[in-house]
């Protein structure tokens, strides 16, 4: 019992580290690509990540890729793949490494880095045309919306 | 509305979208008037180094916003070059002159043709000239008048009336010469990944035309048909003030209409399109 007990601590302890401190962008680890770590040290909630990759105003993720799953959202675009069995063809570390920084898993990809916060030319501030501070750049995606976005992709499997 | 039928409209939405993910630029053929036979797609000019054929955005509107173009009534644009035709003979300025003093009656033709090979070479200046930049020369140095606003409605209205009397002749920039260096320049922009989003104009109109990037039909970004009346902010508009609004797209600082970097940008997006009509004003959404 006691022994029991203890363990399913551990577990929650290993889960959910409550206090640590998301991965900063320049942290992120990449293994060919594939981001193996949280980068809130926690699980994302799968049904904030369809509304991050569905909103324009968040990862409108929906402007390049269509996502059969999600047949309520107009205007699906085709600049990248269909997001459809995504899950079979990617491990959950690897899709973590494309949401995060696409550009580590294919050379030169069109597709924005969403937790990059360094390396641009004439960086703006949003959409206003105006300049924004190098300091001042904060990534496309918060910690938490990458790993939401991370939950949801993992469900969309066609085998 | 029940539940049900909400989300069965919401699919058939999604399903039209999906469909028209597909939708290649169309084999329509432009005329416009009855009149004026228009090349819409053509072979690439020779500079051009990943594309084959090269085609006008009108190609990749649909076929409500193709037919506003094809008759000068249905064009609002036309309302602008109406108001720039009043323009051409109106005096303005220290000099007492108005355009048609120095070039002539719109009926004699002088300006026939000038649309098509702008930007170019100021031989005096030493430099590449705008179509802009030419109207407001002439305004400031032979009329004494006050400069336009380089986007502004006088000066695009102005620009929509001399592209309209070269409809259908092939743009037809140079790039040798005293230009290249100029040219050279825009061609450096025009691969260059701007923003936070990373993106080139190479990125959306050479990689992707033809793609749907969310509800909008990606075209080859030619700017043969500009000004470039919009459905969508419902006035005509000039090159710079695309580019503006296509490079804060990336999320990057712009550059403003007029600058040397927009100036140049002109000359080499200009260049890919040497050999279609030029269509201005057109109409796009
Ligand atoms: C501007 C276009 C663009 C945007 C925006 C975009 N992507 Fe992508 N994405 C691509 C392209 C293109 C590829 C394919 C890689 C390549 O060929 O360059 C890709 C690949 C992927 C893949 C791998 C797909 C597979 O089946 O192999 C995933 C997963 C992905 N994107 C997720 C996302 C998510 C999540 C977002 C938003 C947070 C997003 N993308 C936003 C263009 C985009
Ligand atoms: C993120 C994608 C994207 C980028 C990057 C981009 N554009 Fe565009 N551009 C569009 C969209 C969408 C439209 C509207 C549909 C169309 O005509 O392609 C458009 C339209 C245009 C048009 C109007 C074409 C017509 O026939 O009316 C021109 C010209 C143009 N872009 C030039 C540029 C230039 C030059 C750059 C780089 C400085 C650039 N664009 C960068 C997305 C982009």
């Amino acid at each position: 019992m006691k022994r029991a007990f203890s363990a399913a601590v551990a577990a929650f302890i290993l889960a959910t580290p409550a206090t640590a401190e998301p991965v900063a962008p320049g942290d992120v680890v990449y293994e060919d690509g594939a981001v193996a770590a949280s980068l809130t040290g926690a699980a994302g909630n799968p049904e904030e990540g369809a509304k991050v990759i569905s909103t324009k105003s968040i990862g409108n993720c929906v402007s390049c890729h269509e996502v059969s799953a999600m047949p309520d959202v107009p205007f699906q675009g085709n600049v990248g793949p269909s997001l459809d069995g995504v899950a079979d063809r990617w491990s959950e570390a690897e899709i973590r490494g494309i949401v995060a920084n696409a550009k580590m898993t294919y050379d030169g990809t069109i597709m924005p880095s969403f937790y990059k916060i360094e390396g641009f030319v004439r960086p703006g501030n949003g959409y206003t045309g105006k300049g924004i501070a190098a300091e001042e750049i904060a990534p496309l995606l918060t910690p938490q919306q990458i790993e939401d976005v991370v939950a949801y992709l993992v469900t969309l499997k066609e085998e | 509305m029940n539940f049900k039928a909400m989300t069965a409209l919401a699919g058939a939405l999604a399903i039209s979208a999906v469909g028209a993910a597909n939708a290649d630029p169309d084999d329509d053929t432009l005329v416009i008037n009855e009149e004026i036979e228009m090349v819409t797609k053509t072979a690439a000019p020779e500079h051009m180094e990943y594309i084959d054929e090269i085609m006008s955005g009108w190609h990749f509107r649909s076929d409500e916003t193709q037919a506003l173009e094809m008759d000068d009534f249905d064009n609002p644009g036309m309302l602008g070059v109406e108001s720039a035709i009043e323009a051409w003979d109106t005096v303005e300025g220290s000099a007492g002159k108005a355009c048609s003093d120095c070039h002539g009656a719109l009926e004699d033709e002088q300006m026939v043709g000038v649309r098509a090979v702008y930007p170019k070479w100021n031989e005096n200046a030493g430099e590449v000239w705008t179509l802009e930049t030419t109207i407001n020369a002439c305004r400031t140095d032979r009329m004494g008048a006050e400069a336009w606003k380089y986007d502004g409605a006088d000066m695009t209205n102005m620009n929509a009336l001399l592209s309209s009397i070269s409809r259908g002749m092939p743009v037809n920039v140079a790039i040798d010469g005293p230009a290249r260096e100029t040219w050279e320049k825009g061609k450096e922009l025009y691969y260059t990944r701007t923003g936070q989003l990373e993106l080139s104009c190479a990125n959306c109109h050479e990689d992707n035309y033809g793609n749907m990037i969310r509800a909008d039909h990606l075209s080859q970004g030619q700017i043969n048909g500009f000004p470039a009346y919009r459905l969508k902010n419902a006035k005509l508009n000039s090159v710079h003030a695309r580019f503006k609004g296509c490079v804060r797209d990336t999320r990057a600082e712009t550059f403003s209409p007029g600058s040397p970097e927009f100036v140049a940008l002109e000359l080499y997006v200009a260049s890919r399109g040497n050999g279609l009509s030029v269509e201005g004003p057109s109409v796009r959404n």
